[in-house]
């Protein structure tokens, strides 16, 4: 869509209080804490469709009353969906308070997988399991179905696909909101994941982000895939050897990937 | 003559600070090729965009098939039956051969997939292509792949705007053919600087010099008027 959006970071702490809200709503009704297996998947399930609710809410708004007016226009993109991105942080300390937030975790959630001798946390398996389900279905829209046809057609050429009869900026504020949900569901897995969750965390995630996106390429699913892959396992390994070094190993893979391919690793020259 | 299927009257459009089209009036017929000549800036092209809603006209009207679409946004002119072709073989590259025709067809119905044994006739390297990315194609191709792409999507009128620009003489020819086939099933209002192709598919002719309509008739006159021709180029 050609939008620099820097008000993702905020949709993922938006999603996170969200699905925060939703998990200490159910936990007085005994769901969470002290809940079966199903009450405590269905909690799960409850709190990321709210993250993805508020996420698509939050990205109709921010699209159809700011974006909309800077489409095109990457400097003035940059500048208001940062100033949009301190407003939502701001409003999220008013409704839960500036103060870290612990995160109601559903008991059957907690706890770690023993496979052979090799100890892996419980969430973490959600986690992938959620993330490659979120890839596999934003792979199959856009490439088995018209809509995905559609929504390539529009990022290269909106005044073509106008005269083919299709309300382009509609369509858009669709993918936006899509966008923006799923930044919610991810703030969301992240809550539950982390077990705390503060109004900063949108900012502290969103350059990891950004390094996802410039490693992968600009408009590319499969390269934010791989980009996240990598960002993901160097921040891991170097914190483990060096916890200091740990965003810097990211950022240089960064700087070696843009001067090799300064499109990113599956971007096209623009 | 038959009757009008799309008419304009006074239509004034302005781009920026530039009053481009200064009260435009004409008509082209159903089943015809209409043709808009003129020097360059002349506001050929804007005329088509201003049908088309791209550049919305500021005053005059726009009537196409019965139906006022001087204020319609482009994708409502396209889904009324507009169809067009903009200049510089603006195709989808990312997209393949097949996925440019799909996005044209708005209901992918038996009747639009069958439309295509008529686009191959017409344009049959575009099957030779069909799993290809539309930006591998060449030049001449790429034009054609833009106009059966606006032909496939079932209008009534198609605006094809310089469809030869930068095309070898070959192809123009090629070109020339094609676009007198598809006329047999479409009305086309056609903007060309090239005279030998205005001439070989065009019934009627609209000059327009300055954004105003200055001369008109049939293309066979035109033709035999070496004086008027000039004052086209």
């Amino acid at each position: 869509m050609d939008v620099l959006n820097l008000a993702h970071g905020a949709f993922f702490a938006w999603g996170a209080y969200a699905g925060f809200a939703v998990l200490n709503a159910l936990n007085g009704l005994g769901w969470v804490e002290t809940g079966t297996l199903g009450q405590g998947i269905l909690s799960v399930l409850l709190a990321l469709l709210a993250a993805l609710a508020i996420g698509g809410v939050l990205g109709l708004f921010l699209e159809r009353v700011i974006i909309q007016r800077v489409y095109g226009d990457h400097l003035k993109q940059i500048l208001i969906t940062m100033g949009a991105s301190m407003v939502l942080a701001e409003v999220i300390k008013v409704l839960w308070s500036p103060n870290n937030q612990t995160v109601l975790v559903p008991l059957s959630f907690t706890g770690s997988y023993d496979v052979m001798d090799v100890v892996i946390n419980k969430f973490r398996v959600v986690a992938i399991v959620v993330g490659l389900a979120v890839y596999a279905g934003v792979m199959a829209v856009m490439q088995k179905t018209k809509l995905g046809i559609i929504i390539r057609a529009g990022v290269e050429n909106r005044e073509v696909v106008q005269t083919l009869g299709y309300n382009i900026n509609r369509i858009f504020t669709g993918v936006f909101m899509a966008g923006a949900a799923l930044a919610a569901v991810g703030g969301s897995m992240w809550g539950i994941f982390r077990e705390q969750i503060t109004p900063a965390m949108g900012d502290e995630n969103l350059i990891f982000a950004l390094i996802v996106v410039i490693i992968g390429g600009m408009g590319s699913v499969t390269g934010s895939f791989l980009g996240a892959c990598m960002v993901g396992l160097a921040f891991n390994y170097v914190a483990y050897l060096v916890p200091k070094l740990a965003l810097g190993a990211n950022i240089l893979i960064m700087v070696i990937i843009l001067l090799i391919k300064p499109w990113g690793l599956m971007g096209r020259e623009q | 003559m038959p009757e009008a299927i799309l008419s304009l009257a006074g239509v004034h459009t302005h781009l920026g600070q530039h009053h481009i089209l200064q009260g435009v009036s004409l008509e082209a017929a159903r089943g015809r090729a209409t043709v808009l000549l003129g020097r360059n800036g002349a506001g050929k092209s804007t005329t088509l965009r201003t049908v088309m809603g791209l550049t919305p006209a500021s005053a005059g009207s726009v009537v196409f098939d019965g139906r006022a679409i001087e204020k319609a946004r482009p994708y409502a002119v396209a889904r009324a039956g507009v169809g067009f072709v903009p200049e510089d073989q603006a195709v989808l590259r990312g997209l393949t051969v097949e996925e440019n025709f799909r996005l044209a067809m708005l209901q992918e119905s038996p009747e639009a997939w069958a439309k295509l044994d008529t686009i191959f006739e017409l344009f049959a390297d575009l099957k030779k292509f069909w799993r290809a990315k539309a930006g591998v194609l060449s030049g001449g191709q790429k034009q054609m792949l833009a106009i059966a792409r606006a032909f496939v999507g079932d209008h009534k009128l198609l605006l094809i705007d310089e469809p030869s620009k930068g095309l070898a003489p070959i192809v123009v020819d090629h070109l020339i053919a094609s676009l007198n086939q598809l006329k047999q099933h479409t009305t086309i209002i056609l903007v060309e600087q090239n005279f030998h192709l205005a001439s070989q598919v065009g019934s009627d002719y609209f000059i327009l010099d300055d954004g105003r309509v200055v001369h008109s008739g049939l293309m066979k006159a035109l033709v035999d008027d070496e004086g008027l021709k000039q004052s086209s180029a």
